[in-house]
């Protein structure tokens, strides 16, 4: 072994190397603010470390890039721990860059003649920024996508090369392809690359500087190796044990809970696949970006100069201001200058950083009972304080009061709004996981593919969109099933088609209701005073007749519990076909009655059905001259453009009928 | 600076070896984790296997007249890529052939037990060759010398159903070896 050693040693020299690499000397001793550094070269290796392993799994493509990251995090063995390690240690190397510099900062380590060696440490610093940037969107998810299209239309607004600058960042006019191969070639090539080359010249200067020493110096000196090395490596460890940590915690959590672990949802988000049509109201930066984020609103109404001003000319003499800290520090205040000013950075970055936080969830810790009134005359009066002072009977002290109160109305109400956009991109992302998880995988097409081709992801969008200002969905067991239904002017379509929805309506309490006919123009239908009439005749309607019509009508929506006995749903469709009965308006089967009257009662609820009456609620099959207001979705006649495809109308049935891929 | 110097402070060499100690601990452990699951991803594809030979159908009695002349027939499958599901695609190519009168089909991949390359149909239609490496085929599928390939060309168990639809017993075998061994 020592016969190798000099050999090699005779060749290469490497004793010297490694001995002058260990046995600096470390003036007064090892201490711990000396760790942040070299806490910074370990973060970096392990980004390089899970970086290539990842890379070697990952595909930067727009139909591939969510799909692999979904495969590493889901299929792959260790997956999970592998890109949560790398995510979270991104965000420990930000903290880690503020505490290096603070300490250099503080310590005045960036004097004479260390200025060089402070310059490389500020770009390298904007260098391991502009990685956390470009990674961002590499999973080309939801999160990153938004985000992303924030920060490059930002650098869109710089003067004059400014749509050049985007265009050549974007690989194109829009987002695609080449967007994710330029931000890959960025994020894993030309940044690392040009990091690796500014930190070995760091490294090499702090060398020749040696350490900057703490003073006073009260103890003896020090080696490097291995008093500070100890005291660097334990640091490292604490950092990785953070990192392992916040991966851990929930799952240590979840066992003590007794669940079951899934590791795929252990570690880093991946949110729903990136959708250039989809709005994703809980867009927001990575949290060490969203100071400039919220900074960026103090301009707010200032147009695109005011972003110029927030997103480029403010940051931009901040960093002037910090690459001249070496030369202000020679002026008498100056070191306590640049420390007063780093500090005040610092809290300005928190303070930033807590408003946009408070901002976004304060709703979770506002006491919304107290805003009770409030929120009622806000909603009355739509803001307006002439209305105000109107609804309070002119009393000009309480108005001015309940104004007060309107922009805490607003600001809970925004912060409602974006959890509730955290929840559903959350849900989002929950169910493209699961449909890529289907044995059949995600087809070529990619996985967006599969979430626009899913009821349950499309239909309650679309329902929002093209049912939800008449009709309600809603469980009428819900706590909000009153006031939800109260405003709806159409009925509740939420179960349409199983037994409960069908009891309901031959409810004589119900039908005129709000759930069923109470807002339409059929209150006071046939229907209705059939329900509240003739059914109530127990001679001719017994309970049994009843529950046998429910039970017919929802084994025609194929919804039928398959405890119910055959003879009763024989017994029901009797019934619904009888002339004397539903069959006197309702055409059923081959009943004989003509259609017009009343909806044909055939296949009642079915999908076929339900695709009909949207594509055309006044054919004769369904209201014909009677319907109310509903609108044709389906295809025009007169050639117009419809409302909805004939996929969309599928899915909004699929998603009535609850037909959706379940795991 | 050089540390050509003696160490500062006499230090007692038992508390030197376990600071020693302790430092190559506390950072080999850190570094432990992002290899490790570094190492643990790489290795997954070790645990995913080739999927088992099943019958595919590929074509019908009638497209293959029992001229004894070798026909090649693409065979389609469900796929799964990683991440990707083909429905239907491509995975590989068969020779079917059929004797005069003969109602049974020969099956030989067109896949060289040589190195993997695809084999092809000479002109004329005497013998297989593989154009990668020059190994030749009788349309037996039997070795022609000198040829590299170290076996005959892998024939595959073949099916005819009563409606006349032709089934292959699709797999892939090990490239290179003398013995025909299932596996890519």
């Amino acid at each position: 072994m020592k016969r190798l050693g000099d050999f090699f040693d005779d060749r290469t020299g490497w004793r010297a190397l490694v001995h002058e690499a260990l046995f600096e000397r470390v003036p007064g001793g090892a201490r711990w603010r000396y760790v942040w550094g070299s806490t910074l070269v370990f973060a970096f290796m392990t980004q390089v470390v899970t970086g290539l392993f990842l890379w070697a799994s990952y595909s930067a493509s727009s139909q591939t890039a969510w799909e692999s990251v979904w495969y590493i995090q889901h299929e792959m063995a260790g997956g999970w721990l592998l890109r949560g390690i790398h995510h979270f240690m991104a965000q420990a190397m930000v903290v880690l860059l503020a505490l290096h510099l603070l300490q250099v900062v503080i310590d005045g380590a960036y004097k004479a003649p260390r200025e060089v060696n402070f310059w490389l440490g500020l770009v390298l610093m904007m260098l391991v920024l502009g990685m956390a940037l470009t990674g961002y969107l590499l999973p080309w998810d939801q999160k990153g996508y938004w985000a992303t299209r924030v920060a490059t239309n930002l650098a869109g607004i710089v003067p004059f090369v400014g749509p050049q600058i985007q265009q050549l960042v974007l690989g194109g006019p829009d987002y695609g392809h080449h967007t994710l191969t330029r931000f890959f070639a960025l994020h894993a090539g030309f940044l690392p690359a040009t990091l690796v080359l500014f930190l070995v010249v760091h490294l090499a200067l702090f060398r020749r500087h040696g350490l900057h020493a703490k003073q006073p110096i009260t103890k003896p000196d020090g080696l490097f190796w291995p008093d500070q090395l100890l005291k660097d490596a334990v640091a490292m460890l604490a950092v990785m044990a953070v990192v392992l940590g916040v991966i851990l915690v929930p799952a240590v959590r979840t066992m003590l809970a007794g669940g079951e672990v899934v590791t795929g949802e252990l570690g880093a988000e991946l949110g729903a696949p990136a959708d250039p049509s989809q709005t994703y109201a809980a867009a927001r930066p990575e949290w060490y970006f969203l100071f400039l984020f919220q900074f960026l609103k103090v301009f707010e109404g200032w147009g695109a100069t005011g972003e110029f001003l927030g997103a480029i000319v403010v940051p931009g003499l901040v960093m002037g201001v910090m690459f001249l800290m070496p030369i202000i520090g020679n002026w008498k205040l100056g070191h306590r200058f640049n420390i007063a000013f780093t500090l005040g950075l610092f809290a300005g970055v928190a303070m930033l950083t807590g408003l946009a936080l408070n901002e976004d969830y304060s709703a979770l810790w506002t006491d919304r009972s107290k805003l009770g009134e409030a929120t009622r005359l806000f909603d009355e009066t739509d803001g307006d304080e002439r209305k105000l002072l109107a609804a309070v009977g002119g009393d000009a002290t309480k108005a001015a009061a309940i104004a007060r109160q309107f922009s805490a109305v607003e600001k809970f109400r925004r912060s409602e709004a974006f959890l509730a956009a955290v929840r559903t991109a959350r849900a989002d992302a929950e169910r493209a996981a699961e449909l890529a998880g289907r044995p059949e995988r995600i087809p070529p097409g990619g996985a967006l593919e599969l979430v626009r081709s899913d009821p349950l992801a499309q239909g309650p969008r679309l329902f929002a969109q093209h049912c939800g200002s008449c009709h309600a969905h809603i469980d009428p067991a819900s706590p909000d099933a009153a006031a939800v239904l109260a405003k709806a002017s159409a009925p509740n379509l939420h179960g349409f088609g199983t037994p409960s929805w069908m009891k309901g309506l031959l409810d004589p309490t119900r039908v005129a209701g709000p759930a069923y006919f109470g807002n339409t123009a059929h209150k006071d239908g046939d229907m209705v005073s059939f329900v509240t009439g003739d059914l109530q005749d127990e001679d001719t309607w017994k309970p049994t007749d009843i529950e046998a019509v429910i039970a017919a009508m929802a084994a025609e929506a194929g919804r039928v519990d398959s405890t119910v006995p055959a003879a009763t749903i024989a017994h029901g469709r009797e019934l619904v076909a009888n002339e004397e009965r539903c069959g006197a308006c309702h055409r059923f089967g081959d009943n004989g009655t003509d259609l017009g009257t009343a909806c044909d009662l055939t296949g009642w609820g079915s999908r076929v059905w339900i695709v009909g009456i949207i594509s055309d609620p006044a054919h004769e099959r369904f209201y014909g001259d009677s319907n109310d207001r509903m609108p044709r979705f389906g295809k025009a006649v007169d050639g117009g453009i419809a409302p909805l495809t004939d996929e969309q109308i599928g899915l909004l049935a699929d998603w009535l009928r609850g037909e959706w891929y379940r795991r | 600076m050089k540390a050509d110097k003696p160490v500062p402070a006499a230090e007692d060499s038992r508390r030197r070896f376990f600071a020693k100690a302790a430092a190559i601990a506390c950072g080999g452990l850190a570094t432990l984790a992002p290899v490790a699951a570094g190492v643990w991803t790489f290795l997954d594809p070790l645990r995913r296997k080739s999927a088992a030979a099943t019958f595919l159908p590929v074509t019908d009695l009638s497209a293959i007249p029992d001229d004894g002349v070798p026909r090649q027939f693409a065979i389609v499958a469900e796929r799964v890529d990683a991440w990707t599901g083909f429905p239907r695609d491509p995975i590989g190519a068969v020779y079917l052939r059929r004797q005069k009168g003969s109602k049974d089909v020969e099956a030989l991949t067109a896949t060289c037990p040589h190195a993997g390359c695809f084999v092809d149909l000479e002109p004329g239609a005497r013998s297989f060759r593989c154009p990668c490496h020059n190994s030749s085929f009788t349309l037996d599928g039997e070795i022609v010398e000198p040829s590299p390939s170290p076996r005959p060309m892998d024939s595959l168990e073949c099916r005819v159903g009563e409606n006349g639809q032709v089934a292959v017993k699709w797999a892939t075998f090990r490239a290179g070896i003398a013995e025909k061994v299932c596996g890519s």
